[in-house]
């Protein structure tokens, strides 16, 4: 009795079995095909919207108006205000900050021929583009003297463009926001969605013509003009800290805030808002990763059904070996040998399908998701193992009984 | 050389003790032809079972070839089973779906028989049996008796010392029957081969040397067979004889 004799007597087994070998497989395939699967897209997930995150510029400091609560339905504190004063104010005194843009936002309907879609404006000055880091597909940024002069002129992002003008070329074109008309005088490119703001379907306006022909009386409180937001992209990545408390400490005593008081207003950092979004993905990640284990346990149970339901036969099986002669340690052999090749060819198909189904979702365009090596590893660690037990164990116990015993195994 | 003494055999189920076999004391040589009788329930196929070392005896000693066999471990009965013992069970106990050739040749394999050799051995054991049309068949695509059959051309294969056989031809018509104690006769005259087989049939039991008679566990009687049959022989013999 050798290892090759041991991996015939197996195959041959396996062969007489053909139904209760794919069965088993089957739910080696499923667990380990959805883990990887799965694994993949959250992966996918993560990476895209990190990516995205980082592509803004890690320089950036985001000012918003009110406080951002910690915890379940964070949201900003309504009722404090941001101005175009504090911006002013963080312009002429604020050191190391390389482009700042105020911004006013607000959701307007955008009308093109018979399209019309709703869509964020964005009232703000050409500092923004840089700041942002946004890059124009074609067409040019409005300038400062067009916003000093209230020009009805607007820059389109890329999926904006798309929906309202399809293939067309919306340079020199008229569209209206809320009724009012403007002209197109350059389309972003694209870059995808990132987090909070999408800056593919954006207008952007020049802040005074927004303030003047959009947004009346809802921008400006008391005779002061509101701002939403206002953006500082620092000179380096090193300033950003010193950036940030310098414009705490500004905005606070611009504002008149008494030390003691909290701030009424945010100053986000990327990389705390690349915090807030690793937060949600790891909820994503471990969301997606109970459902794989669930999957891995649904696959676990249907090989270990397989394996139980056939252990009368199985154990009749080792009692008959056993009385025409084998000994024990080539039954375990066969039985090993049984359970690898299930386990093995069931890994690499299950590792195979969540490929194709990684592969899949890529190629619709729902997200790219990324295949790694520890999701197939776990995934095939885990239904080796239990494919092993589940297939081992009976032979083992049968393979100590005698053969008279295991031959009237009911 | 079979020498039995004392050989007990006891089932605990749940709290009652079912003794199967009392105390048997045997003797049965090597070359001998011995057929072992007895009421349902008597204890033949536990005593053909602990005699085949498929099984131990509660107490009692065992002495196969002037080796005691319940002092061996579990892979020292496995090579005793795999070179010396041919076992045909009550039941046959073939594997399913695989053919009766690879089935007569299981057990060439773990006495590390080589492939070509092994396959012509088998081909020749189901040969000896009638069987060689049907051996590419599945235990399911042939009659009880053809599966009968090829569970003695297993037990033939390995062209073991002593062939036990529980019932061989309880499931066999008359001629076939005949056919299966004749092969016995010849493989028992030709080569000495030791034959122990269990029958409800006086008729077959007679075509052996020796008769066994248990009855509840024990040895009921033991007696030579004046004369015994030559395989072929008239049934209407036994009317008169018995
Ligand atoms: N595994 C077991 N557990 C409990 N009792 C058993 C077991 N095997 C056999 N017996 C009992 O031992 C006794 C002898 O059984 P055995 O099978 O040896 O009878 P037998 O003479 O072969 O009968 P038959 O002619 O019907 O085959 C019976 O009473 C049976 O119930
Ligand atoms: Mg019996």
């Amino acid at each position: 009795m050798n290892i090759g004799e041991s991996f015939r007597i197996a195959l041959r087994a396996l062969a007489a079995n053909k139904l209760r070998a794919a069965l088993t497989m089957l739910g080696i395939i499923i667990g380990v095909g959805s883990v990887v699967a799965l694994m993949a897209i959250g992966n996918g997930a993560t990476a895209s919207i990190t990516s995205q995150v980082q592509g803004i510029g890690s320089n950036l400091l985001t000012v918003m108006p009110g406080r951002l609560q910690r915890g379940p339905g964070a949201e900003a504190d309504a009722a404090a205000y941001l101005y175009y004063s504090d911006y002013e104010v963080l312009a002429r005194q604020l050191d190391n900050a390389e482009h700042m843009a105020p911004m006013f936002q607000s959701r307007l309907q955008a009308t093109h021929d018979r399209e019309s879609i709703g869509v964020g404006v964005v009232a703000t000055l050409p500092a923004y583009l840089p700041a942002r880091a946004l890059e124009l597909e074609h067409g040019r940024f409005f300038s400062e003297s067009e916003s000093g002069s209230q020009a009805r002129v607007a820059v389109l992002g890329a999926q904006t463009a798309t929906d309202l003008f399809g293939p067309r070329d919306p340079l020199g074109r008229a569209i209206k926001l809320d009724g009012v008309p403007f002209k197109v005088v350059g389309v972003l490119a694209a870059r995808g969605s990132a987090g909070f703001t999408n800056d593919d379907e954006v207008v952007l306006v020049p802040l005074e013509t927004g303030y003047a022909k959009l947004f009346g009386a809802a921008a400006s409180l008391n005779g002061r003009r509101r701002v939403t937001g206002i953006l500082i992209s620092a000179s380096s990545p090193e300033a950003v800290d010193g950036v940030m408390e310098d414009t705490r400490h500004l905005l606070r005593r611009a504002r008149g805030l008494k030390p003691s008081a909290e701030a009424d207003f945010t100053v986000l950092s990327q990389a705390q808002i690349l915090d807030t979004l690793g937060a949600i993905t790891t909820t994503l990640t471990i969301f997606l990763g109970a459902i794989a284990g669930i999957s891995l346990l649904v696959g676990g149970i249907g090989i270990m059904n397989i394996m139980l339901v056939s252990v009368t036969e199985r154990t009749k099986e080792v009692g008959l070996r056993k009385a025409v002669g084998a000994p024990r340690r080539a039954i375990l052999a066969q039985f090993l040998v049984e359970t690898l090749a299930l386990s093995l060819t069931g890994g690499l198909l299950g590792i195979a399908l969540g490929v194709l189904i990684a592969a899949g979702v890529t190629a619709a365009g729902l997200i790219a998701a990324r295949v790694t090596l520890d999701s197939m590893a776990l995934a095939f660690g885990f239904s080796a193992v239990v494919g092993l037990f589940f297939g081992l164990y009976p032979a083992w116990r049968a393979s100590r009984l005698r053969p008279i015993d295991a031959l009237r195994y009911e | 050389m079979i020498e039995l003494s004392g050989v007990t055999k006891i089932y605990q189920m749940g709290g009652t003790e079912v003794r199967a076999l009392g105390g048997v004391d045997l003797f049965i040589d090597k070359g001998e032809m011995t057929a072992i009788m007895g009421p349902s329930g008597s204890g033949k196929s536990t005593l053909l079972a602990i005699l085949g070392c498929l099984d131990v005896p509660t107490s009692g000693a065992y002495s196969l070839d002037g080796i005691n066999v319940e002092k061996m471990t579990d892979d020292q009965l496995a090579r005793v089973r795999s070179e010396k013992i041919g076992f045909v069970f009550q039941q046959f106990n073939l594997l399913a779906r695989t053919t009766a050739l690879e089935n007569v040749m299981l057990p060439l394999i773990y006495a590390g028989v080589g492939g070509r050799e092994r396959r012509r051995r088998a081909q020749a054991a189901l040969d000896m049996v009638g069987l060689s049309d049907r051996m590419h068949h599945r235990p399911n695509e042939l009659s009880g008796g053809q599966q009968q059959r090829v569970a003695i051309a297993r037990a033939l294969a390995n062209e073991p010392a002593i062939l036990l056989a529980d019932e061989p031809t309880g499931a066999l018509d008359s001629k076939t029957g005949t056919e299966i104690i004749e092969l016995f006769q010849q493989l028992h005259r030709d080569i000495g081969q030791t034959v122990i087989y269990v029958t409800h049939d006086p008729f077959i039991a007679r075509h052996t040397q020796r008769i066994v008679r248990l009855a509840d566990g024990l040895v009921a009687g033991d007696d030579p067979v004046a004369h015994p049959l030559a395989a072929g022989a008239k049934r209407e013999d036994e009317i008169v004889t018995s």
